[in-house]
């Protein structure tokens, strides 16, 4: 078990791949450690650079034309035989559907520990590192500990902050292109990209989040006008989504998670679930009629009252004073 | 003919769990349990597939002697035999670890065509099950799979990623994990729970399988949990008050601007 060393990242996903960097780096610190980039991939040479820059001290590339799709199996295998020969002590790999998959998949061929959708990880006194992550549907926070190496964990989008590029770095580059690479055993038959939002809900400052007290979809505009006011978007709770079919997205554990300065809950109950999913917002407001609603527990400013009178207000008095300001 | 086996939990009811405020510990001994949700979903595609094709649906757990009740659900919506894993050295197992046992239950039970399990459990959510059991078996994946159709020896899913829909074949013998868009489980009715009872379930401790004590529980686990506590709130909970609503507005608006966190 000792012999394992260094901390290692990968993610298919670019962005995520460069705040795995950044959590990597301080972690590799703490370890007194290397941190080492995984490229996987076809043409991908000219993005070693880029690794480094956001801190990598070692980037692995495994640049090979099987895997210019992304099929479980060849990336499986090359990071396999990456993992059996380097024998890194942590593995931080990308939390979206595939690395989930990639991830579980590693640590059951390497006979390894994986922590899934990582939400903090820590180094304790006893250099021992601890994995929390949230568990029961968003009631309770585990925190793990592995009792074998390599350690393997998972995190999402958006929890972990890159480094700022820093032009000059200088890294080493380990070229390992000719690995035996298995075959994929799915065949992908058709793609359909997803139309993505152009503004993604986890970058906005301010949410102003709609529940179930809210009556009709075109209701709404009150929202987005506090929302145009403020700089932010407006968020929908999964009951819309799923039982009223008005929105294609919800905010909350099972949808996106969010931590902005500012989270204004209006007519929104605030069950466990939900409430995962904002629980990192910097200051939480909150408008209901029900003084009993549980988010008066989990916010920082309560309204008790219709927010059909109370949202317009709002918006009104914002509009006066940063016009006055 | 298919043979299809769904792989099910017995999982903590989450909605109805407590938190007692002063410790922040879950009361986990008073929580009702059920089938997790998308366990469901991968029964009610196996039952779908079968009333479709014939066949056969097993259904298989790990679990303490209560995971019965599950099982015993999971036969009333349709499936025609369960096998139910218990051990009391089995506790504190973690996926790899659970995994392990699963895989030696699957290869005792026989050889199947398609393996279905759902995404991940309502209470755990670590969705590493159904993908360390293809590896362990040895067989093709297809992980969250939002429709799927049989034909001839290959399975056809469609799969919902973050940034694609994706169509995906593979050849049979085949693990799923589904979603729950998938489709909308069963309720069963009086006559089919009470058919359920007929029905068999079939108890396997470690030595029915052969399993080491080092293999399972903690002693064959990967991860160890230190500790299990509800979120610390701290918020300020202040209370906006106003003869009318536009007096209360502008209370909250000066309030957020002094906060600092308006930025225009």
């Amino acid at each position: 078990m000792s012999e394992h060393r260094g901390v290692w990242a990968y993610s298919e996903n670019k962005d995520l791949m460069l705040e795995l960097l950044g959590k990597g780096s301080r972690l590799a610190g703490k370890l007194q450690t290397q941190l080492t980039a995984v490229m996987l991939g076809h043409d991908i040479k000219k993005q070693v650079k880029e690794l480094i820059g956001y801190g990598a001290h070692k980037v692995i590339v495994v640049d090979n034309p099987q895997l210019k799709v992304f099929h479980v199996e060849p990336y499986l295998s090359a990071l396999t035989q990456l993992t059996k020969q380097h024998k890194p002590e942590l593995f931080l790999m990308g939390s979206t559907k595939r690395g989930k998959e990639l991830a579980a998949r590693l640590a059951a061929r390497l006979n390894a520990g994986c922590v899934s959708d990582c939400l903090e990880l820590k180094v304790d006194e006893q250099g021992r590192l601890l994995a929390e992550r949230i568990v029961y549907g968003g009631n309770a926070i585990v925190t793990q500990v592995f009792r074998t190496k390599p350690q393997i964990v998972t995190i999402p989008r958006r929890r972990f902050e890159k480094l700022k590029y820093t032009e000059e770095s200088k890294g080493e580059v380990v070229d390992i292109s000719d690995v035996q690479l298995e075959v994929a055993k799915t065949e992908i038959v058709k793609v359909k990209p997803i139309e993505i939002a152009e503004t993604r809900i986890e970058e906005a400052e301010v949410v102003i989040g709609g529940g179930r007290g809210l009556e009709k979809k075109e209701d709404f505009k009150i929202l987005d006008e506090l929302a145009q006011i403020l700089g932010g978007q407006v968020g929908y709770t999964r009951p819309l989504v799923e039982d009223r079919k008005w929105f294609t997205e919800w905010v909350g554990l099972s949808g996106h998670t969010i931590k902005p300065k500012l989270y204004i809950a209006c007519g929104i109950s605030g069950v466990i679930q939900h409430v995962a999913g904002i629980r990192d917002s910097k200051i939480i407001a909150a408008i209901n009629r029900d003084p009993e609603a549980p988010i008066m527990e989990m916010a920082d400013y309560i309204v008790i009252g219709d927010l059909y009178e109370i949202v317009p207000a709002l918006s009104e008095a914002l509009r006066k004073l940063l016009a006055s300001s | 003919m298919v043979r299809i086996l769904v792989c099910v939990k017995q999982a903590i009811d989450v909605s109805q769990l407590k938190v007692d405020s002063a410790t922040r510990r879950l009361i986990i001994a008073d929580a009702p349990k059920k089938i997790s949700d998308f366990d469901k979903n991968a029964l009610e595609e196996a039952i779908r597939i079968k009333e479709k094709l014939g066949g056969e649906v097993l259904t298989v757990t790990t679990g303490p002697e209560d995971a019965k009740t599950t099982l015993r659900e999971a036969l009333a919506m349709g499936a025609d035999k369960a096998y139910l894993i218990n051990d009391s050295i089995f506790e504190n197992s973690d996926t790899l670890a659970t995994s392990y046992v699963l895989a030696e239950a699957i290869k005792k039970i026989g050889a199947f065509d398609i393996i279905l399990c759902g995404e991940a459990s309502i209470d755990s959510f670590s969705a590493q099950i159904g993908p360390r059991l293809a590896e362990r078996l040895g067989i093709p994946l297809i992980t969250y799979a939002r429709k799927l159709s049989l034909e001839g020896d290959t399975v056809t899913a469609e799969r919902g990623l973050e940034d694609c829909s994706e169509t995906v074949r593979a050849k049979m013998p085949v693990l799923v994990t589904v979603t729950k868009e998938i489709n909308e489980p069963r309720t069963p009715s009086y006559m089919a729970i009470m058919k359920a009872f007929k029905k068999e379930i079939v108890i396997w401790k470690a030595a029915d399988l052969n399993i080491p004590s080092e293999k399972v529980g903690e002693a064959g686990s990967a991860v160890q949990v230190l500790d299990v506590l509800a979120p610390k709130v701290e918020r300020k909970k202040i209370v906006i008050k106003g003869e009318t609503a536009m007096e209360i507005a502008e209370k909250l608006a000066k309030t957020l601007i002094q906060e600092g966190i308006i930025v225009r």
